[in-house]
């Protein structure tokens, strides 16, 4: 973390600007970065607790062996909701609230770059979700294909309210498409005069790279989509062998997207967490340039890896062997960022607020996640762990104690600046807790069931998966409920009683330029440059 | 309204600049992005030339191929050559090879015959697709002659024999000794081309 | 913070013995193939190497946030670069790599080497089963789960084998090398043995192979592992594996069977064996979609108590099963089912649901022999 020092005289708020609007119109028409970073924060937590209970609802039918609840093709469809939400309506959209609360104030800008793309781009999300929600309602049954809608389940085999799905999608895609290029522009055009790049914060660097990750790769999904979509109604034949197309070049387009994919949802949090370890650690960030160069190197590796999704389609052996190697690679970077995390903590004087224990806990869990990434690396042993419950383990290892945990973690952190109001710290300290719990029941036992051999995306299994897959709905409802906690903290911070002044630093040991500014920071802030030094 | 536009004019020249600066970087970054949309699109054909090439998934069987005429059969080995037929989901045809397997020279070509008939009780149009596995065996196995090189034509009820003329190359690795030639039948009414011939020379109708 | 850490630790130790309490498999079978017993090692090596990295990792961490903490007088130190380290901690990782990509290497190439097999079985994937063909043997059969639709909805108490049992199994050899070759007929699955170490997506229009060589007699038990619709946990995989000279025997039994089968047809069913064989047909063919209680679940599945059809002429009742409804979940069951089933499920549903008497009413016979079905069958086939 770079050390950097601003003139006071000019980052007051100037009280010749007028605060916000009252009322619907100011967040319907609002271009102020923090405005739009608090839409898209309240609209993640939201679709938190809407894909969170599909997930509960998930977690009851797997409860016993048996029909519980629901019949499979409900079912089929609530699994499918529940990983389009949490990965385009949860995690996607926090991150970039994050980025639009944090970024201008990090680099010393009075905005984004673009303010009425960055409205626009919030607002195509409800718009989307509303869509995506109303095949719920209609009279087939919703998207039922998974997440990962591989063709021709989803082409040929597809109910009506595919095309829905498609539409919804592509919004989805133009909104995050829109966010990275204002973020992009933001970062190289806005930065404060003496903000070099190897001074910008972690935060910034990692949603750079994100951003140009997600320029490259979300039009490929609008065109997977909408090869789908040809496919369905204009009698091409990309993904269908009866016109001479073929049904894995599907899952070749949707992994060179998807693979991608996976590190924009988590690479933004790798930024949260370099700040926050080094602000309670009191220590600067061990290794920035390494750590800059590690997530450059993440983001161009997971470029060239998406086939490990495929390894039992019966690809050559010389595209399984490049695409096992290409794949362990990728640990050689992350395993950098997480030992200099390490360093960081090491010889530090450290203390345990929330933002440090849910830091904490993303650094062991994630670690966790990343091995069994590492085995799933492996081909032959991918052979017996592909589809199985194994993968499952593995993805929320790395989504919902990596991804979701950075998210915590950066809200804990920021909150008190972004409202001038302190958390409650017992209850976040529950939280937390109840959150790991919750999280490590739910989903430790799942690597088990997935050696045994339970396969995924099924809604009754076999007598002797019973014991685990309990204990794994009483994890998750543990997990679910420990969020209301979060809910209760946060409704308190924003509405609650003031807890009394705060001050400009709020936590020891952070740095950067938005600790300068007052808690809370006004409305505009940095409308006349910073100069760093 | 118009205390935008005031503060917009104080910070005039300042969110000028950067307006200009913002155009460039905008604009070549839209180029990317409808770039890389293109790039998706060029997936295709991409990955038909590289199916084809190291001959995966059977997309080098598709097309006729012409014998060099100095090609002589390795008579030193054997592979045996079986052959599979699989009917998609709805369409009613019987669709068998008329030999389970045979046994053939490297270089050697052979004729063989498959069996359809039309059970759908409609005229209708087919698509045979083949796939050769294994997969280092595939882009030597080649065709002068597949009723897979155009759709077919049926009318209700109608039967015949399909020719299958075809070599193995003889460069192919000493190590393969079995190859498995599969064809899928699909109902391709709604890729009918309209341009093609829809009988294969040497169709046999019975 | 130490009250919640001992808290934690008690939590789980509890939650360890719980799971030791569990009896159930913890880990990945060692399987009665090489390629199983090879992959089993490999992921126990690749396991251990994590938990040593670990434990190294996890150990600094839990060290220094004891031995650091700003509450116990720890002041911070001030490096924040260290290139030797750096090149360490970069170097190290990627040796550790190395040293497990190798094996895997190793093992993948085995995989891939399907020569010199004794056996061939073509695998197709269909929405909800399996068909398995023995090419040079000419058989060829579907195998479709047997667990009753009672067991799933509680009706009856579970069996053992619940989800994991078919009728017809895949009988193989021991200690034959066997080449499997997988398709699909609509969407992709995948076939997928943990015992055996195999998993190979089924494909439609193309055709993939695997191997198997079973070291040892038993029955293994697998699922489908690729999402492919509604049904898609109730397609399960058994595979008996018996002695070469068993194999044989079942071999020429099957071959006998299917003469057997077509003089079936000739044999006159009293309508109480027809009921009998029709509901048990019904319940493991058409109840899934259909329902017990024949509501259907409707728009995908049509309810079939008072439909116009099953209770309308009887042929073109017959003819809709014979040929299915092509582009819906519908399949031509006349590829699967004898006449005698058929004729079954039809007399079955006919009778079922108050259809019996809406069909007296119509005046439409309740009663559907195996010669009605292969009269229908030989209309429909376009002959």
């Amino acid at each position: 973390m770079s050390e950097t020092t601003v003139d006071k005289h000019h980052h007051e708020h100037d009280d010749h600007h007028h605060g916000p609007e009252a009322g619907l119109k100011r967040w319907l028409f609002t271009t102020n970065h923090k405005d739009i970073g608090t839409l898209y924060l309240i609209f993640s937590f939201i679709m938190l607790f809407v894909g969170g209970a599909m997930a509960l609802i998930i977690r009851i039918e797997l409860f016993e062996p048996g029909k519980v609840l629901l019949d499979p093709e409900y079912f089929n469809q609530m699994t499918t909701m529940h990983g389009l939400i949490m990965v385009f309506g949860v995690i996607m959209p926090a991150m970039a609230g994050l980025a639009n609360w944090l970024i201008p104030m990090q680099i010393g800008a009075p905005d984004m770059a673009l303010p009425r793309l960055n409205n626009w781009s919030f607002w195509l999300l409800p718009f989307a979700f509303s869509m995506l929600f109303s095949t719920l309602l209609m009279k087939g049954p919703a998207p039922d294909f998974g997440w990962t809608f591989y063709a021709p389940l989803s082409t040929t085999y597809g109910p009506a309210s595919t095309d829905f799905f498609i539409f919804s999608i592509h919004m989805m895609g133009a909104s995050s498409i829109m966010a990275a290029l204002n973020i992009v522009v933001t970062i190289f055009n806005m930065r404060a005069p003496g903000m070099t790049w190897f001074k910008l914060p972690m935060f910034v660097w990692s949603w750079l790279v994100t951003a140009f990750l997600l320029l490259a790769v979300m039009p490929v999904l609008a065109g997977c989509v909408t090869m789908m979509l040809m496919d369905r109604h204009f009698h091409t034949s990309f993904f269908n062998a009866a016109g001479g197309g073929d049904p894995l070049l599907f899952q070749h387009v949707f992994w060179f997207f998807g693979h991608p994919e996976v590190y924009i949802l988590i690479l933004p949090g790798f930024g949260v967490i370099s700040e926050v370890i080094s602000t309670f650690s009191r220590k600067r960030l061990f290794g920035y340039v390494s750590m800059v160069y590690a997530t450059i190197m993440i983001a161009i590796v997971g470029f060239v890896v998406w086939m490990h999704h495929m390894f039992t389609t019966g690809a050559p052996l010389a595209a399984q062997l490049y695409f096992m190697y290409a794949t362990m690679l990728v640990a050689v970077p992350t395993g950098i960022k997480v030992f200099n995390w390490l360093a960081t903590l090491f010889k530090g004087s450290i203390t345990f607020e929330t933002p440090m224990l849910f830091a904490l806990g993303f650094l062991v869990m994630f670690t966790m996640g990343g091995f069994s990434g590492l085995m799933l690396a492996l081909v032959p042993s991918d052979y017996q762990y592909r589809d199985s419950y194994f993968v499952v383990a593995h993805f929320h290892y790395v989504l919902v104690s990596g991804s979701l945990f950075t998210i915590l973690t950066a809200v804990y952190f920021w909150l008190p600046k972004w409202t001038g109001r302190m958390y409650s710290e017992t209850l976040g300290q529950w939280h937390f807790w109840l959150s790991v719990i919750g999280m490590n029941l739910t989903f430790l036992p799942m690597h088990f069931l997935g050696l045994a051999g339970m396969p995924r995306r099924i809604p009754d299994y076999a007598l002797q998966f019973t014991d685990f897959n309990q204990i794994c709905t009483i994890g998750a409802f543990i997990f679910g409920f420990a969020q209301l906690i979060f809910l209760y903290i946060i409704v308190k911070a924003c509405f609650g009683k003031s807890t009394g002044h705060l001050s400009n630093q709020v936590w020891e040991g952070a740095h950067g330029l938005e600790w300068g500014l007052p808690s809370p920071v006004p409305y505009h802030t940095f409308e006349t440059a910073p100069v760093i030094k | 309204m118009t205390k935008k536009l005031v503060d917009e004019k104080k910070e005039g020249i300042k969110v000028g600049q950067a307006r200009k600066s913002n155009k460039k970087l905008i604009t070549l970054l839209v180029c990317g992005v409808i770039g890389m949309f293109g790039f998706c699109y060029m997936l295709i054909p991409l990955y038909r030339l590289i199916c084809e090439v190291e001959g995966i998934n059977g997309q080098a069987a598709n097309k006729p191929t012409l014998v060099a005429s100095d090609m002589q059969p390795d008579k030193t080995r054997t592979i045996k050559v079986d052959f599979s037929t699989t009917i998609s989901k709805d369409l009613k045809f019987r669709f068998i090879p008329l030999a389970r397997h045979i046994t053939i020279h490297p270089g050697e070509r052979k004729l063989i015959y498959f069996y359809a008939e039309n059970l759908s009780g409609k005229n209708i149009t087919v698509q045979a697709i083949p796939s050769i596995t294994p997969m280092d065996a595939a882009r030597y196995l080649k065709k002068t002659e597949c009723f897979c090189f155009t759709q077919q034509y049926f009318y209700k009820g109608e039967r015949a024999d399909m020719p299958v003329y075809f070599f193995i190359e003889p460069t192919i690795s000493k190590k393969i000794k079995e190859v498995t030639l599969s064809y899928t039948l699909f109902d391709a009414t709604p890729y009918i081309k309209k341009t093609e011939e829809h009988f294969t020379k040497g169709r046999i109708d019975l | 913070m130490q009250r919640c850490f001992w808290r934690v630790i008690l939590f789980l130790s509890i939650l360890i013995s719980f799971s030791a309490n569990a009896a159930h498999e913890l880990n990945m079978p060692y399987g009665v193939t090489p390629i199983s017993q090879q992959i089993y090692n490999l992921h126990m090596a690749a396991f251990y190497i994590c938990c040593a990295i670990g434990s190294i990792v996890f150990g600094v961490l839990i060290y220094s946030l004891i031995k650091f903490r700003k509450s116990k007088g720890a002041k911070a130190a001030h490096f924040h670069e260290h290139l030797g380290i750096e090149l360490l901690w970069t170097t190290i990782p990627f040796l550790i790599l190395v040293a497990l990509a190798i094996p895997a290497t190793i093992v993948l190439q085995r995989i891939h080497n399907t020569d010199e097999s004794s056996l061939t079985i073509k695998i197709t994937g269909y929405q909800w089963k399996w068909k398995y063909e023995y090419l040079d043997q000419g058989i060829r059969f579907f195998s479709n789960l047997s667990t009753t639709l009672d067991q799933i909805n509680n009706k009856a108490p579970k069996n053992k084998w619940f989800l994991r049992e078919v009728d017809k199994p895949l009988v193989v050899p021991i200690n034959t090398k066997i080449k499997l070759l997988v398709t699909s007929d609509d969407v992709i699955h995948a076939w997928w043995v943990p015992d055996l170490g195999v998993k190979q997506d089924a494909i439609p229009g193309f055709i993939h192979e695997n191997w198997m060589q079973i070291m040892k007699p038993g029955t293994y038990r697998g699922q489908c592992g690729e999402l492919c619709g509604v049904n898609h946990g109730f397609m399960p995989i058994v595979v008996e594996a018996v002695t070469q000279e068993q194999f044989d025997a079942w071999v020429k039994s099957n071959r006998e069977a299917k003469v057997i089968q077509s003089q079936q047809i000739e044999k006159k069913m009293t309508e109480n064996e027809l009921l009998t064989l029709g509901k048990t047909a019904y319940e493991r063919n058409c109840a899934m979609c259909h329902q017990p209680t024949g509501l259907g679940l409707p728009p995908s599945f049509p309810q079939l108590k008072h439909s116009h059809i099953v209770t309308g002429p009887k042929d073109s009742n017959i003819a809709f099963i014979l040929t299915g409804v092509p582009g819906t979940a519908m399949a031509a069951f006349g590829d699967q089912l004898d006449d005698a089933t058929i004729a079954g499920i039809v007399t079955y549903i006919r009778n079922s649901w108050g259809n019996d008497a809406v069909n007296f009413k119509n005046k439409n016979p309740t009663l559907v022999t195996p010669t009605d079905v292969m009269k229908v069958r030989q209309k429909t086939s376009g002959v």
